[in-house]
């Protein structure tokens, strides 16, 4: 029989996250109070995870009739879709092989959608123009950065593969580049300026690879996740210049760029940043920036579908990559048509936009409310301090875990916020993250809750959230 | 390119050609040859493994297929209106429909509002419901647990148990996947390592679906190819297991076999006895079998039946069913729904070590999940409409319809080709493929050497620019060293699958003459 010893040693070098414990404890949860078993709450709030569904944000009615159309194409035959539903659907179907969304697309994805997201890149980057050849449609942004690591990685190379990473930082990241046999080389944001970038620890970071591993590339994830800060031009600016100085690709993981809330805030994209800084950066510096259908006001996490735009790359290279994503044949074309959507909404003028203004508006008004109220519930709250949320679906706060808890922590074998997170749970039935697997400075603590969620959905977390902490300090005091 | 913000001339970016009506420039060209001297990430910087990593499913031919696809919609006079792409298992995309009920209850899974609505069944309705019930936020758009939704995986398991007469299957067993691919890649990463003389070899058949060998090269796996036999209707022998086994153990230390059954590309459905037979021998020797079984339902020659590998692993009692590790795999792409795009699918794995287990949990896992519409998709599958359900006749009907004409065409391709001097074509006994062998001129042969190019892709070249036909050459799927094959899908609409026979048979002729 196949045993530990002989399984591929970067999968086994992946972490087990806590977080698997505290979703066995929440199914258990569910079933019990399926099963009427007597609790503080009637309901679980599962926060856990940047999918606005789960939480119950409605999907967009356009997106849905469209798909349903495309789906079954007998609904277009009725008038039971708007005429500009139908259309969209009939349009999209005749972009699909066999007019069928059954049927595989080229590797990179449906010419169409292709040349409509290098549209999109375009005009949301004033005119910095984009090529449909350097974009490539994938099951979820995860697997193309995953894909692309891989051709970065080389596992057998000595010294290691270095990648600088956030800290914190998505951990599915971290992940996959320990089991492509990389190392993970954290640099800290500045939690005290908003999760600021400080270019002098990206040199620490790169420093410390010294005698460990050898750097080859740079992550950065803006919006944030799971801290919400949106990097200033300025800012970007020094990564680029530094990447470019230190050789390394630059991956940026941009999916949150359609939440961002500051009042002076704006997203700007890296490739824009890069462009219009001029040769000869912009020619040479090699970048992989990714989007996604799975966050922003669409939210269709389920439908597997993001995108990464390559820029500068040896075509060599783009050549063996076009080779490495064709043995997965193509990303699921619902998803693919999905980003049609998400890149060209309906306009005004047009039947469905009433309704599609109506819900987007509601998203977007209940998102900076939410944003607003957690940072003023939170930080009112003694023992808990949030940084503005500017951008991204996620709270970061600080929890000042008082050494009794930590204790007892150590006691159970848990990381002090995973405690925090597993009392929680079971006292107030809202499901977060604990701070632990985002990688945080030593001796803070925190936690991850989703911030895209219904209006009411937030005041009941919030007011579960405070009671417990409150609560959760007194004990340990 | 003026024009750009701030006056800045933007350089274009550097991109792969692909022929879709969007070629860069010469001078375009230029200026990215000369900006990729210092490049960070070169051919000798990257993951070397990478660098061997092919697929002839999409490769060269098709480039050029989608090349000559695009020169005739601007109006390049060729000796033929439209390219027929025959060389990828993809039904729809040749005009096959999908079947009305599982369209139907997806459609009333994206927009939930059409329940209300009374043109739909409700049987249709009834399995919509319990598949939102079952989403987050009872949303298609909500992630899944990573290892697939709970309620589908447990109707898997139940498919299985039917499907193998009653024997027992665990829902933790299964792993929802995008497409079969993903749990195939996922599986060989979790078993490869090892370094040198110890480095995990994998048995794969030639020919072989180049899934496997891609996917073995990208993990530096090696490779321990066993020759099918053509002169038996490409059937398995345990000695050249064995053989291939011997040969393999000096320099690695074998650890897997993959079957694929029914064939692809050879279509050969596995007699009961071979299948002891691979289960004996996996046993003996210690390996992980990987039975890919994507065309379960596609068994068309008489006296041909598919036989799961889990069902005849327990029929051969607890010797072999409690000890024998084993992952099975299927696919919503393919059999006779054909919905390739919704990369829908799942792993049974079987007798797994519980750490190990937890291992393939934890690599899964980083992936997310796989996409929910197609795991709505499997549940369907698995779960279809029932003899006193509504939608049951039309189902049916269906299904029976696109398996028949299935056989059929398997039937016509086998006789057409093997009425050809120079073309000899095993029966197409299942799966979607005929993989004929074709003998080649020797001044052919030479020919093609002079170009550059392995026999058989010159062939298919040329058939290509004369017929719009695009196959994918034997040599990405492997053969033995001296013969030649193609593989050509039977998925276009009997009438054009006529035609196109009619082309290729002319074809082989002129070409035949043109080399003598």
């Amino acid at each position: 029989m196949y045993v530990m010893h002989e399984i591929c040693s970067s999968v086994k070098n992946m972490k087990q996250l806590d977080f698997s414990v505290l979703v066995r404890r929440a199914n258990q949860i569910k079933e019990e109070l399926k099963q009427g078993v007597k609790k503080p709450y009637r309901e679980l709030i599962d926060v856990s995870w940047g999918d606005p569904h789960r939480t119950g944000v409605k999907p967009l009615s356009f997106v849905r009739q469209v798909l349903a159309g495309c789906l079954y194409p007998q609904l277009l035959e009725s008038n039971r879709l708007k005429v500009d539903v139908r259309q969209r659907a009939q349009r999209l179907l005749e972009t699909c092989a066999g007019g069928s969304v059954g049927s595989y697309s080229d590797t990179a994805g449906l010419t169409q959608t292709l040349k409509k997201v290098s549209e999109f890149i375009t005009r949301r980057d004033g005119g910095v123009p984009s090529h449909p050849d350097s974009i490539y449609i994938s099951p979820g942004s995860q697997w193309s950065l995953t894909n692309i690591l891989n051709i970065l990685v080389n596992p057998e190379a000595s010294p290691k593969t270095g990648v600088l990473v956030p800290a914190p930082s998505h951990c599915v990241t971290t992940q996959s580049i320990l089991g492509l046999g990389a190392e993970v080389l954290p640099y800290y944001l500045t939690e005290e300026q908003g999760w600021a970038l400080q270019v002098e620890e990206l040199q620490r970071a790169f420093d410390s690879a010294k005698g460990v591993c050898k750097p080859f590339a740079l992550y950065i994830i803006n919006p944030g996740n799971p801290a919400g800060g949106v990097q200033s031009r300025k800012s970007m600016q020094e990564v680029i210049k530094f990447v470019s100085e230190k050789k390394l690709f630059l991956l940026a993981d941009e999916v949150y760029q359609e939440c961002v809330y500051g009042e002076n805030v704006e997203f700007l994209s890296y490739k824009r940043v890069l462009a219009e800084m001029g040769p000869p950066l912009s020619e040479t510096v090699e970048l992989a920036s990714f989007h996604s259908a799975s966050k922003g006001l669409i939210g269709e996490c389920g439908l597997r579908t993001g995108y990464v735009e390559l820029v500068n790359l040896d075509p060599s290279v783009l050549k063996l990559l076009d080779n490495l994503f064709s043995t997965n044949s193509c990303a699921p074309v619902l998803g693919q048509l999905t980003l049609d959507l998400m890149i060209n909404p309906p306009q005004p003028g047009d039947p469905s936009y009433p309704l599609f203004y109506e819900e987007t508006q509601r998203i977007r008004t209940t998102l900076i409310q939410n944003v607003r109220q957690v940072f003023e519930v939170v930080n009112s709250l003694p023992g808990f301090s949030c940084q503005p949320v500017e951008g991204g679906v996620f709270a970061f706060p600080r929890v000042y875990i008082p050494p009794k808890a930590i204790q007892k922590a150590k006691e159970v074998g848990m990381e002090p916020d995973t405690f925090y997170c597993v009392r929680l749970l079971e006292e107030t039935g809202v499901l977060a993250r604990p701070g632990s697997e985002f990688g945080q400075k030593d001796g803070t603590h925190h936690i991850r809750f989703c911030i895209m969620t219904p209006q009411h959905i937030m005041e009941e977390l919030l007011r579960r959230l405070s009671i417990f902490h409150t609560k959760f300090m007194k004990e340990f005091s | 390119l003026a024009g750009a913000t701030g006056g800045v001339a933007v350089r274009p970016v550097c991109g792969i050609q692909r022929d879709n009506g969007t070629k860069m420039s010469q001078d375009q060209q230029a200026v990215n040859g000369v900006s990729c001297v210092s490049k960070v990430l070169t051919l000798d910087t990257m993951n070397p493994n990478v660098r061997r990593v092919e697929y002839a499913v999409r490769g060269p031919i098709v480039q050029r297929a989608v090349q000559i696809e695009r020169e005739l919609r601007e109006g390049v006079k060729k000796p033929f209106t439209e390219v027929i792409k025959a060389n990828i298992g993809d039904a729809h995309a040749m005009g096959q429909k999908p079947i009305t009920f599982f369209r139907q209850v997806l459609a009333l899974c994206s927009y939930p509002d059409l329940l209300e609505d009374n043109k739909f069944p409700e049987d249709a309705k009834k399995r919509a419901r319990r598949i939102l019930d079952a989403c987050g936020g009872h949303s298609i758009g909500a992630y899944s647990a990573s290892q697939g939704i709970e309620c589908i995986r447990q109707d898997v398991a139940r498919y299985i148990e039917r499907r193998d007469g009653g024997i027992p299957s665990s829902p933790d067993n299964i792993y929802l996947s995008t497409g079969a691919s993903d749990a195939i890649v996922t599986i060989l990463k979790l078993l490869v390592c090892g370094e040198g003389r110890d480095r995990t070899g994998v048995m794969i058949s030639i020919p072989q679906y180049p899934l496997y060998s891609a996917a073995l090269a990208d993990l530096a796996a090696v490779q321990i190819s066993y020759y099918l036999d053509e002169e038996n209707c490409w059937s398995l022998n345990v000695e050249e297991l064995r053989r291939a086994l011997k040969e393999a153990k000096q320099y690695c230390k074998p650890r897997v076999l993959c079957i694929i059954n029914p064939g692809n590309p050879t279509g050969q459905v596995q007699s009961r006895q071979c299948i002891e037979d691979v289960i004996r021998f996996a046993k003996e020797e210690h390996l992980f079998l990987m039975a890919d079984e994507v065309y379960q339902d596609n068994v068309y020659a008489d006296g041909c039946k598919f036989h799961s590998f889990k069902k005849v692993l327990f029929e051969m009692g607890p010797e072999f069913s409690s000890t024998v590790e084993m992952a099975s795999f299927h696919s919503t792409s393919k059999c006779y729904m054909g919905e390739c795009g919704f990369r829908g699918g799942y792993m049974e794995v079987i007798n797994m070590d519980p750490q190990v287990k937890a291992q393939l949990t934890k690599l899964v896992s980083v992936r997310l999940c796989p996409p929910v519409p197609g795991q709505a998709l499997l549940e369907l599958v698995v779960n279809p409409p029932q003899p006193d359900e509504p939608s049951y006749s039309t189902f049916m009907k269906e299904r029976t319809a696109v398996l028949a004409a299935l056989g059929e065409k398997a039937r016509l391709t086998e006789e057409t080709f093997n009425s050809v001097p120079g073309i000899t074509c095993n029966p197409v006994q299942g799966a979607m493929y005929t993989f004929p062998c074709i003998s080649l001129p020797q001044k052919a042969i030479d020919k093609a050497k002079e170009e550059g190019l392995i026999p058989d892709m010159f062939y298919c070249m040329k058939l290509l620019e004369e017929e719009g036909i695009c196959l994918v050459p034997g040599s990405g799927f492997g053969q033995k060293e001296g013969t030649f094959h193609f593989r050509m899908t039977i998925l276009p609409p009997t009438e054009k699958l006529k035609v196109v026979l009619q082309k290729i048979r002319d074809f082989h002729l002129r070409f035949t003459q043109e080399f003598s």
